[in-house]
C-alpha cells in the first residue's frame, strides 16, 4: 500500500504525535516510511504541516502538489491551505473547528468560508472537538481524526491500538476511546 | 530491526555507536535534538556551551585528551565557531572530532540561508552529506574513522529535511573505543606562525590524500540507469532526483569536499548531459565546471529556498522542452504567522516599547516575534548579540539615538554573545539601554537550560549566573530588575533608563509561559463594560478576539498573565488572580 498523507494544523494541536502513530502502524506492516516535520517558529501558534509517506520504497520525504491521498486537517483554514496538495481523487478529513489566526483576531482580514473554497473536493467534516470533549478528553482531537483516517486505510485495528498505547502514557485509555469514536463516526 | 528516527536522532545514535564520549553544542534549529538524544545514551557526557565557539573549543580539548567528540550547531552557529574551526584544521585532532552543521534551506527558522559546504572548502576539512537518517547514522561512524585516519576534523552537513525527517534506521552495537593517550606536541598544537606554516603544508598534503580517498570511498557512488541525462547530486537533493527521475543515471556524492575528480569525469563520459541538482549555492556545479565538464545547474534549479521533487521535475522537463506539468492554482488565504504565546512575558515589553516610540535593536529568539503586527516593535535583527553593538553604533553615528533606542536580548542569547558588546558599550562611553528579557530558559529551541537556569544538559544542578551582578562587574552602574507583568512599573523604568546619561541594563524577568507548574486562572471580559475600543487587541494576544464589537477571551487559551486587564481603560477585563500586576 503506497500512500501520501499530509497532516496540517496549528502549533500545539498534536499533529506530530498523530503522524508518529500512523508512521508506527505503517512500519509495523513492513513498509518503508518517511515523515517530515516542521519545527522551530511554527511551534509558536503558527501553521504546522507534517508530510507522511509510506510504501515499498519512499525517496522524497516531501509530498508535492496534487500528490496526497489524504489530507488530515486539524483546523479548517489549514485544510484550505493544503487542499491543492490532494490528488484529484484524494480526500480531506477535516476537524470542524476554526482557530483564528492573528490577522483575523485583530480584524485585519476575515476567516474564509470552508465549504465555498472546498467546492469540487472530496472532504469529510468531522466534529472531532465535540467528540473528544464528550469523552472528557479535550486534547484527544488528534485521536478522533486518526480513527477516521484508520477506516480509510487497511491496517489492522490492533496495530493502531498498540501504537496509540505506546505513545500516550497515562492518556492511553482516553486516547483509544477517542480513536474508536473517530473510527465509528459516520458509519 | 529497523526503527524510525529523525536525522538528528540517527546522528546521536551513530555517535554513540562510534564510541563518542563527549557531545557539546549550542541549541539551534534544526540541530538541537542531536545532543538532546545523545545525552540519553549510557556512558556519555554532553553539555550546552554558551555559544558555538566555546562549544567547539571544548570539543577540541576533548579530542586532544583522547575522547571521540561530537560538536553540534546550526549553520549560522558555524560562523561563530569559524575562528577555532579554521585553525583546528591545522592542528588536526587526536581522537576523532565531528562537527555537525545543520543548514536550513527554506529558512524554516533562521535569519539566512547560507550554504556551509563552503566551510569545508575554506577550512580544507572533509564534508559529508547524508541523504536520510540511516545514512546519517552510518556517515557519522565513517566520519570518525576518516577524522582519525587523516588527522582532521570532519563536517557532517545536514539540512532541515534530513534533521527533522523520520526514516528507517538500523541499529548496531556501540564500538568499544578507549581514550587515546595525549602527548605534548607544541609543533602540532601551538599555532604560532612558525609552527602554523609547517602545518599549512601538512594540511595541503592531507588534501591530496583526501582527494585520493574521495575517488574510492563508498560515500560516492555511480548509480547506473537509462537515458542520456545524468544527475550529479548530494544530500536530500538525491532523494528528489530519485523521486522525479527514478531510472536516470545518478552520481551520488556523500563526500562533498574534496570532490572525486576522476569519478565525476568517468560519470560525465557515460551520459550526454549532466544536470547538477543541489539546494542553495552552485557548490557542486562550480567544481564540476572547473573540471572542464559542461553542466546544467543553477540556470534551471532555484538558488534560493528548499527544493522538492516536483521543483526538480518541472525544471528539468522545461529545460528539455517537454510538456510541462499543469500549473497549480492556489487560493488567497489569511496567513497564520507564529505569535508570542498567551501569557508570554515578552508581549508587555514590546507593547511598552511601541508606546514609548523607541527604536529597538533586536536579537534572535522568541522575542524576535516582537516584529510581527500588531506589536511591530523591532527595528533590526541580524544575529545573536548584534543588537547591543548596533545600538552603540547608532548612537555613535547620531547621538540622539541614545535617548530613543533600546537593545533587547534574551537570557540565553545574552550569555551567548551579549556580554562582549555590553563591555564595548561601557568601555567606549555609550549611553544605551539594554533590556535582558530573562524568561529563565532558551525558549525558542524548546527550553534548553543555560548557565543562568541552574541546571545542566545532564540534568545536574548548576550555579546560576547573576545578570545584575554580572552587569555591575562589567562596569554598568545603572542596573534594574523589573517584572514585565507590571506594566506601569515596566514603562516607568524603561522611560527613565532611556533618558539616563549612561549605560543602563534592565533585567526584565518573568518565566516563559510554557515552563511547567504555572497554573494561572484565565481572565474574562465583562461584556457590559467593554466599549469595543480594541485597545487590548494591540497586545496581539492569541487568546483575545473581537466578536460582535466586543473583546472576548478564550478561557482555554488564556494564561492569566493579566496584562490585558492593565491595558483596558474601562476595567472591563477581570483578573482571576489579584496578585498579578
Amino acid at each position: 500500500m503506497d500512500k501520501n498523507i499530509l497532516l496540517a494544523g496549528v502549533g500545539g494541536q498534536g499533529t506530530i504525535l498523530a503522524s508518529k502513530i500512523v508512521a508506527g502502524v505503517a512500519e509495523r506492516a513492513g513498509l518503508d516510511v518517511k515523515v517530515a516535520e516542521v519545527h522551530g517558529m511554527a511551534q509558536r501558534g503558527g501553521a504546522v504541516v507534517t508530510y507522511l509517506r509510506f510504501g515499498q520504497m519512499v525517496n522524497s520525504p516531501l509530498i508535492a502538489e496534487k500528490e496526497a491521498d489524504f489530507l488530515l486537517a486539524f483546523e479548517k483554514l489549514e485544510a484550505l491551505r493544503w487542499l491543492s496538495y490532494l490528488k484529484p481523487k484524494g480526500r480531506a478529513l477535516v476537524n470542524d473547528q476554526e482557530i483564528y489566526p492573528l490577522p483575523v483576531l485583530t480584524g485585519g482580514t476575515t476567516y474564509p468560508d470552508f465549504q465555498e473554497n472546498a467546492q469540487g473536493r472530496t472532504y469529510h467534516l468531522i466534529p472531532a472537538r465535540e467528540i473528544a470533549q464528550s469523552l472528557k478528553n479535550p486534547r484527544g482531537i488528534n485521536m478522533v481524526l486518526l480513527g477516521f483516517l484508520a477506516k480509510m486505510l487497511t491496517f489492522p485495528e490492533d496495530a493502531w491500538i498498540f501504537e496509540i498505547q505506546k505513545r500516550s502514557g497515562k492518556y492511553a485509555d482516553a486516547n483509544i476511546a477517542c480513536f474508536q469514536a473517530g473510527f465509528k463516526y459516520g458509519t | 530491526m529497523a526503527r524510525l528516527m529523525t536525522g538528528n536522532e540517527a546522528i546521536a545514535r551513530g555517535a554513540y555507536e562510534a564510541g563518542v564520549k563527549i557531545g557539546v553544542g549550542y541549541p539551534g534549529t534544526p540541530s538541537t535534538e542531536i545532543l538532546e538524544n545523545f545525552v540519553k545514551y549510557p556512558g556519555v557526557y554532553a553539555q550546552w556551551s554558551p555559544n558555538e565557539k566555546v562549544a567547539l573549543e571544548v570539543g577540541i580539548g576533548a579530542t586532544l585528551a583522547g575522547a571521540r567528540t561530537l560538536v553540534t550547531m546550526k549553520h549560522v552557529g558555524v560562523n561563530v565557531a569559524a575562528d577555532p574551526l579554521l585553525t583546528l584544521s591545522y592542528t588536526g585532532v587526536n581522537a576523532g572530532l565531528v562537527l555537525v552543521s545543520a543548514d536550513d534551506p527554506g529558512l524554516h527558522s533562521s535569519q539566512n540561508e547560507q550554504d556551509n559546504r563552503y566551510y569545508g572548502k575554506l577550512a580544507k576539512i572533509p564534508v559529508l552529506e547524508p541523504s536520510d537518517s540511516e545514512e546519517a547514522r552510518r556517515f557519522v561512524k565513517l566520519a570518525y574513522d576518516l577524522s582519525e585516519k587523516f588527522d582532521t576534523p570532519v563536517i557532517l552537513r545536514t539540512t532541515t529535511r534530513i534533521a527533522h525527517t523520520h526514516t528507517l534506521v538500523e541499529e548496531e552495537k556501540p564500538l568499544e573505543v578507549s581514550l587515546k593517550p595525549y602527548s605534548k606536541n607544541p609543533q602540532k598544537y601551538v599555532m604560532i606562525p612558525g609552527n602554523a606554516k609547517i602545518r599549512h603544508q601538512v594540511v595541503e598534503e592531507r588534501r591530496k590524500k583526501l582527494l585520493g580517498y574521495a575517488e574510492i570511498t563508498p560515500l560516492n557512488r555511480i548509480e547506473e540507469g537509462e537515458g542520456e541525462i545524468g544527475f550529479i547530486t548530494s544530500g536530500i537533493s538525491y532523494q528528489y532526483v530519485k523521486e522525479a527521475f527514478p531510472k536516470a543515471p545518478v552520481l551520488k556524492l556523500g563526500l562533498t569536499w574534496p570532490l572525486p575528480e576522476k569519478l565525476i569525469s568517468n560519470f560525465a563520459e557515460k551520459v550526454k548531459t549532466i544536470i547538477v541538482v543541489e539546494e542553495l549555492e552552485p557548490y557542486l556545479e562550480d567544481h564540476v565546471r572547473a573540471l572542464g565538464i559542461k553542466a546544467i545547474g543553477k540556470e534551471i534549479i532555484p538558488r534560493t529556498g528548499e527544493l522538492n521533487h516536483q521543483i526538480v521535475k518541472r525544471a528539468v522537463l522545461k529545460y528539455l522542452g517537454e510538456e510541462e506539468l499543469e500549473p497549480i492554482t492556489s487560493i488567497d488565504l489569511p496567513l497564520r504567522p507564529p505569535v508570542m504565546c498567551p501569557g508570554c512575558p515578552h508581549r508587555p515589553v514590546f507593547y511598552t516599547l511601541k508606546e514609548l516610540k523607541l527604536t529597538v535593536t533586536g536579537d534572535i529568539g522568541c522575542y524576535t516575534l516582537g516584529v510581527m503586527p500588531p506589536l511591530g516593535a523591532i527595528d533590526t535583527t541580524v544575529c545573536m548579540g548584534a543588537g547591543i553593538g548596533m545600538a552603540l553604533g547608532m548612537e555613535k553615528a547620531s547621538p540622539e539615538f541614545a535617548k530613543k533606542t533600546v537593545a533587547v536580548i534574551g537570557d540565553s542569547t545574552f550569555l551567548h554573545s551579549g556580554i562582549t558588546p555590553l563591555i564595548d558599550m561601557v568601555y567606549n562611553g555609550g549611553k544605551g539601554t539594554i533590556l535582558i528579557l530573562d524568561n529563565r530558559t532558551t525558549a525558542m529551541t524548546g527550553h534548553q537550560p543555560h548557565p543562568a537556569t541552574g541546571q545542566t544538559l545532564m540534568g545536574e544542578p548548576a550555579p546560576q549566573v547573576d545578570f545584575e551582578a554580572l552587569a555591575k562587574a562589567l562596569g554598568v552602574r545603572r542596573v534594574e530588575t523589573v517584572d514585565p507583568f507590571n506594566l506601569k512599573e515596566l514603562k516607568k523604568v524603561i522611560a527613565r533608563e532611556v533618558a539616563a546619561e549612561e549605560v543602563s541594563v534592565v533585567v526584565v524577568r518573568r518565566e516563559c509561559a510554557l515552563l511547567p507548574n504555572q497554573s494561572r486562572e484565565p481572565l474574562t471580559v465583562i461584556e457590559e463594560k467593554c466599549t469595543g475600543c480594541q485597545r487590548c487587541l494591540k497586545l496581539g494576544c492569541p487568546a483575545i478576539a473581537f466578536k460582535d464589537k466586543k473583546a472576548t477571551i478564550d478561557p482555554l487559551l488564556c494564561n492569566g498573565c493579566g496584562v490585558c486587564a492593565q491595558v483596558c481603560r474601562f476595567s472591563a477585563i477581570l483578573k482571576g488572580d489579584d496578585s498579578l500586576g
